[in-house]
């Protein structure tokens, strides 16, 4: 118990059974026939300075809770607090002056950044909209910008089209950074970008985040990628939060049925280990989330999965210190956890 | 006897207002029935237009081909537009990254793969559907005499995947030419789909050439590496060797950007300084020379002559000025340590 009031002192973000449901709507009347579960009832929070990562495959909820998070959506239940202030259902005119504390940083390097501006628009955008006076002028606050991530100041009136997708990111990353955020949240930060330019962005997040303090939240599919990047990991599956664990912990000793399937998916780089990997293959796809299926979620593919599954729907609970887990029958229990 | 697959100083230029874009320039490999040559390199580096050219799958006019392309015997470059229309799908077929823009959105999955298969072979609608029903079912697809009507948008990625590979299997092709047929998908689907392109080959003893950014992907299924870069071959070399024991400063680089999953957390990625190079403005003398940390080693040289592929041992080939004695010091002491 100490160990979750401790958190909730240090932590910046505090996220307490956060729902969304997008309405399906059918016929000529619109009558809602049902809703897309995206978010079911997630529960956790981020510490100052840490970065927590959300992984899961596509179609589960990742890219919708980070729109929560940054209020771009409304959630339709459940509360959203930064820095002890509630701002799940705040107006977008009451949420104005919080939007330079909370950032976002996109995946698609390419249509996130408007054509039609100069990248001294775009980065300095924020502090035209926000009314942000800077001692020098917002033209010499842009290129301190352009030159903190690795671009070239002297670009200040080129247009997108003219950068590389890593430099795009680079653009992106600046204007998210402009009024010194204290929250990030960022999509698949990477994913877009070839490896060498990829290990470039992530070098470059973790750098800012160490200068100014950052927290940041990743949402990300590549399991790799989010294990060098994270201090905490959630993983999640049709809406929930199956496993949520501090990094070194998860990938040592995966304890949800999903979580060792997610990682044992994943190709390793080192071909005399292929034959000798124990490997675990899902059936299908990840269902729909307009019609999940009840209790555990993740049954109808879980291989360990047994009738009590299909009905009763496991709570997430902490099965080792600050180690979460959602499943009746979890693996790696036993496991001592990893030596620092 | 040469190779199933072999490609011999394959060149493609394209030629543009700005300039001649030199997508792959002097690029020679071979694959083997039953092998996997896995193709590794970043975006522009020529993969994609690698395979193109093999399939024929040029627009005739908008580029200049030239080199040898040699598929059991006979050279696909000198075989004429009708020749090679005829063995692909037959003889080699190819899968792509997006199953979505490469299937035709009016007609369903069945008569997709029906219209292939009776191009090549002739057999009544009848028995062609039997065997679009029986290819989906051996790709994976459940209840596939139901789906076989289904359209694309009806499936999931996973499964227009699985589907485009039955397409291109329909006519049992010698060669498999699969360029990034995974990247669209998510980790538990990419592992299904690689499975069976594995499983798959082991039945039919099929040479397969696989295009990925990923070295992962490539670690799973390849026998044998090309990196390229800058339309060029920087190692080619088998798996174990590329992956145990790297010599190419490009693939250090590669290795060492690239987040681990089996490794903790480390202190920081070594990422490769800069940018790929534009194709039209290729830099002199070695075209990683810009972003190699060892090009000083050798005077000028990295700088003005271009280093041809060389073998360093064992069938290991690389393309790079330094000694032996040099990549071996800067592998134990600089790189290993760090991946």
């Amino acid at each position: 118990m100490t160990a979750t009031t401790e958190s909730a002192v240090d932590a910046l973000l505090v996220v307490d059974g956060l729902q969304k449901y997008f309405p399906v709507r059918r016929g000529v009347l619109q009558r809602q026939v049902g809703a897309v579960q995206a978010v079911d009832g997630l529960n956790f929070s981020v510490i100052k300075g840490q970065t927590m990562s959300i992984v899961g495959e596509s179609g589960c909820g990742k890219t919708t809770t980070g729109r929560l998070l940054t209020r771009l959506i409304e959630p339709t239940g459940g509360r959203i607090v930064l820095e002890g202030r509630d701002i799940s259902h705040l107006s977008a005119a009451k949420m104005r002056p919080l939007r330079r504390d909370v950032q976002m940083i996109f995946q698609d390097p390419y249509s996130s950044l408007n054509p039609r501006h100069t990248v001294g628009t775009i980065v300095g955008a924020p502090f035209k909209l926000q009314h942000v006076e800077t001692e020098h002028g917002t033209k010499r606050a842009v290129q301190d910008l352009l030159a903190r991530v690795g671009l070239n100041p002297e670009h200040y009136n080129r247009y997108p089209h003219e950068f590389s997708g890593g430099q795009r990111q680079r653009i992106g990353i600046a204007r998210a950074l402009a009024l010194r955020p204290r929250l990030i949240v960022a999509d698949e930060p990477v994913s877009a970008l070839d490896v060498s330019i990829q290990a470039q962005v992530i070098n470059l997040l973790e750098d800012l985040q160490d200068e100014f303090g950052l927290t940041y939240v990743v949402i990300a599919h590549n399991l790799s990628v989010v294990r060098h990047m994270s201090d905490r990991v959630a993983v999640m599956y049709l809406g929930k939060i199956v496993e949520l664990a501090d990094s070194a912990d998860i990938y040592a000793r995966p304890m949800h049925p999903y979580t060792v399937a997610l990682m044992s998916a994943v190709p390793v780089a080192d071909p005399d280990r292929r034959l000798t990997r124990n490997r675990i293959r899902l059936q299908g796809d990840v269902p729909s989330p307009l019609n999940p299926p009840p209790a555990c979620r993740f049954h109808t593919r879980c291989w360990k999965a047994q009738e009590i599954c299909s009905t009763v729907e496991p709570p997430l609970v902490d099965l080792a210190p600050r180690h979460q887990v959602a499943c009746h029958f979890p693996e790696n229990v036993g496991t001592p956890p990893p030596q620092e | 006897m040469s190779a199933f697959l072999e490609v011999r100083d394959l060149r493609v230029y394209f030629p543009t207002d700005d300039g001649v874009v030199k997508s792959v320039d002097g690029l020679s490999f071979s694959v083997e029935r039953g092998k996997t040559l896995g193709i590794v390199g970043e975006s522009g580096s020529g993969k994609s237009v690698t395979s193109l050219s093999i399939m024929g799958l040029h627009k005739p006019g908008s580029v200049e081909l030239s080199g040898e392309v040699w598929l059991d015997g006979e050279d696909l470059l000198v075989a004429g537009a009708d020749r090679v229309r005829r063995l692909r799908g037959q003889k080699m077929a190819m899968i792509f990254q997006d199953p979505l823009s490469s299937m035709h959105p009016f007609y369903s999955i069945g008569h997709q793969i029906i219209e292939a298969y009776r191009i090549h072979n002739d057999v009544s609608k009848q028995q062609a559907r039997r065997h679009a029903i029986e290819m989906l079912g051996r790709v994976g697809i459940p209840q596939p005499g139901a789906r076989v009507d289904d359209y694309p948008h009806q499936f999931s990625g996973g499964m227009r995947q699985r589907a485009m590979i039955a397409m291109a299997l329909s006519c049992s092709p010698e060669l498999l030419i699969a360029d990034e047929p995974t990247t669209a998908l998510d980790v538990t689907v990419q592992a299904q789909i690689l499975d069976l392109i594995r499983d798959l080959q082991t039945e039919s003893n099929t040479a397969v050439v696989i295009i990925t950014h990923d070295l992962g992907v490539v670690a799973e299924l390849a026998d044998d590496i090309l990196v390229m870069y800058a339309g060029r071959a920087m190692e080619y070399a088998t798996a174990s060797k590329i992956f145990r024991g790297p010599e190419h400063p490009y693939t250090w680089g590669l290795l060492g950007s690239m987040p681990r999953l089996d490794r903790v957390r480390s202190e920081r990625l070594v990422p490769i300084p800069g940018l790929p190079p534009s194709l039209i403005n290729v830099p002199p003398g070695c075209p990683f020379h810009p972003r190699c940390a060892y090009q000083d080693r050798n005077g000028d040289a990295c700088r003005t002559i271009r280093p041809q592929l060389r073998d360093v041992g064992g069938g290991h080939h690389i393309a790079c000025h330094l000694s032996d004695n040099d990549r071996s010091t800067i592998w134990e002491t600089d790189i290993r340590p760090n991946l």
